[in-house]
């Protein structure tokens, strides 16, 4: 028992600090991603609220197929597809070939996967705010976008925070596949660290303790953010 | 709720006419995509692999089914435990949901394979045991993977379920003299269940589209046949597109037979 703890070590022997390395590594995409995906989801949850009928339908087909479609399989197209058509692109151009690191296309990926989501979340979101206060927002004479960054926004936010809750949830966890496409990220270099050393259980158990980590921690935040942004405001289950 | 009608831009786009101008030229757009694909791309390896893929589809459709099947079964006792259980078994039953939720369900599955797998083999009584060619085979630890992975995830619904069953029709049963378990059949898991059938449906499609990750332990799955298929070709695209093609009509169909449950079971006073 001693010598495999022993493997757990921050030092050389142990492989403590690889698995650290690659908790960072999922980190830092699962955060991007997130990130990114909020910027596709808000600006697709707009689109398909105030858009014309054209761009409502080309985001009704990105929300679709990317729902309907494993995220391993969209991984694989978006990373393998993705790096290819940029190069194409950039042949087009006549340009050299550039390398995408793989955390720039582990970013993207997630991104691209978690904007459908949160399109979906965050229009719900904004349909579930009681009509009276955007009325309210107008009859101020606050200009549309003033009235989004003013009312909507922070009104719908008790309604978006489960979901997109949720979805932070969904995009740590959705890193480790990207240890298929062999981003050396915690779940892989986990494998690694279990392949070289034979000890199997003892690393993929402190791997799973830390993701359950990332998750409580994630857990309490999450609570302490829907503290704040319900407060002055009826719960919206008690609401309903 | 205000009473005011909502402004147009807040009413959700309805189901439309196909005949549109708009989606007209969408569609021509679509059409167009197609035959690029058909003929700047490369089919002919598809007749070669028909029936591996169609064996491949088999066992992703066998896996999906047996292990929600099972899940669910599980994720019923799972839930109730938590919303009317002795304290000690609830809190082992949320700490079970927390622990599996909490982790990805790749981790899991290596955890089980390569990790259980390992120590299984140190046992001799396990490998004299008539056990020992299933625990050799790739599936079975699929299997156990996705089973308990569905079953946490369905028991949080389920709890949520349980709990949300109006307690006046529990108290009008057991004014009715129904037993705890007359009561629990008849009146609380049918109308748990009702509750659950649109989350049941989501979870379900999210079930499907983790299948293909059992294709990492060397389950022959869809997802598995296409690898290789892109592996032996040496195509990037044209597998990959038929595989997200074919995982779409899945979950469509998946949905459509949801609902048509849906529809059936009657919905009186819900």
């Amino acid at each position: 028992m001693d010598a495999t703890l022993q493997l757990l070590s921050l030092q050389s022997p142990g492989w403590g600090g690889v698995l650290l390395a690659g908790l960072a590594a999922s980190l830092q995409v699962a955060f991007g991603g997130y990130l990114l995906g909020l910027i596709i989801g808000t600006a697709g949850a707009a689109g398909k609220l105030w858009g014309g009928p054209v761009l409502r339908d080309v985001l009704e087909v990105y929300t679709t197929v990317v729902r309907g479609v494993p995220e391993l399989v969209l991984i694989l197209i978006l990373y393998y597809a993705g790096t290819d058509a940029v190069n194409q692109v950039m042949a087009l151009l006549g340009l050299p070939a550039v390398d995408i690191s793989g955390l720039a296309a582990g970013i993207f990926v997630i991104g691209v996967v978690q904007g459908a989501y949160s399109t979906e979340v965050l229009r719900g979101a904004i349909l579930s705010i009681p009509p009276g206060q955007i009325e309210a927002a107008r009859a101020y004479g606050m200009s549309p976008l003033l009235a989004l960054r003013r009312v909507t926004l922070p009104a719908m936010l008790p309604f978006a925070l489960p979901g997109l809750s949720n979805l932070w949830l969904i995009a740590t966890k959705d890193t480790a596949l990207l240890a298929v496409v062999g981003f050396a990220e915690l779940t892989l270099v986990t494998r690694q660290a279990a392949g070289t050393t034979k000890a199997y259980m003892t690393f993929f158990l402190a791997a799973g303790a830390l993701y359950l980590a990332v998750t409580l921690i994630s857990n309490l935040v999450i609570r302490a953010l829907e503290k704040r942004a319900l407060r002055g405001m009826v719960r919206p289950e008690a609401a309903l | 709720m205000s009473v005011l009608p909502e402004p147009a831009a807040y009413i959700a786009p309805k189901a439309r006419s196909l005949r549109e101008p708009h989606r007209i030229v969408l569609m021509l757009i679509f059409a167009g995509l197609i035959v690029c694909a058909a003929w700047f791309m490369r089919w002919d390896w598809l007749p070669r692999y028909q029936e591996r893929l169609l064996y491949g589809l088999w066992q992703t459709l066998l896996l999906l089914f047996s292990t929600s099947i099972v899940g669910f079964l599980l994720a019923v006792p799972l839930g109730l435990v938590q919303v009317t259980g002795p304290r000690p078994l609830a809190l082992l039953a949320r700490g079970f949901c927390t622990l599996i939720r909490g982790t990805p369900l790749l981790l899991q599955l290596w955890l089980l394979y390569y990790g259980l797998g390992s120590v299984f083999a140190q046992f001799p009584e396990i490998r004299s045991s008539f056990l020992w060619p299933y625990l050799r085979q790739a599936w079975p630890y699929g299997f156990t993977a996705l089973m308990i992975s569905f079953a946490a995830y369905e028991g949080e619904v389920m709890r949520g379920a349980f709990a949300g069953v109006p307690k006046g029709e529990l108290e009008a049963a057991r004014a009715f003299g129904m037993g705890r378990f007359t009561m629990f059949r008849r009146i609380w898991l049918p109308r748990a269940i009702h509750r659950a059938l649109p989350t049941l449906t989501g979870e379900t499609v999210l079930q499907l589209k983790s299948t293909p990750l059992v294709a990492t332990i060397t389950v022959v799955d869809v997802y598995a046949i296409i690898s290789r298929v892109r592996q032996e070709t040496f195509l990037t695209y044209e597998p990959l597109l038929l595989l997200a093609l074919i995982y779409l009509c899945l979950t469509g169909m998946l949905v459509y037979a949801f609902r048509l449950v849906e529809k059936r079971i009657p919905s009186r006073g819900a």
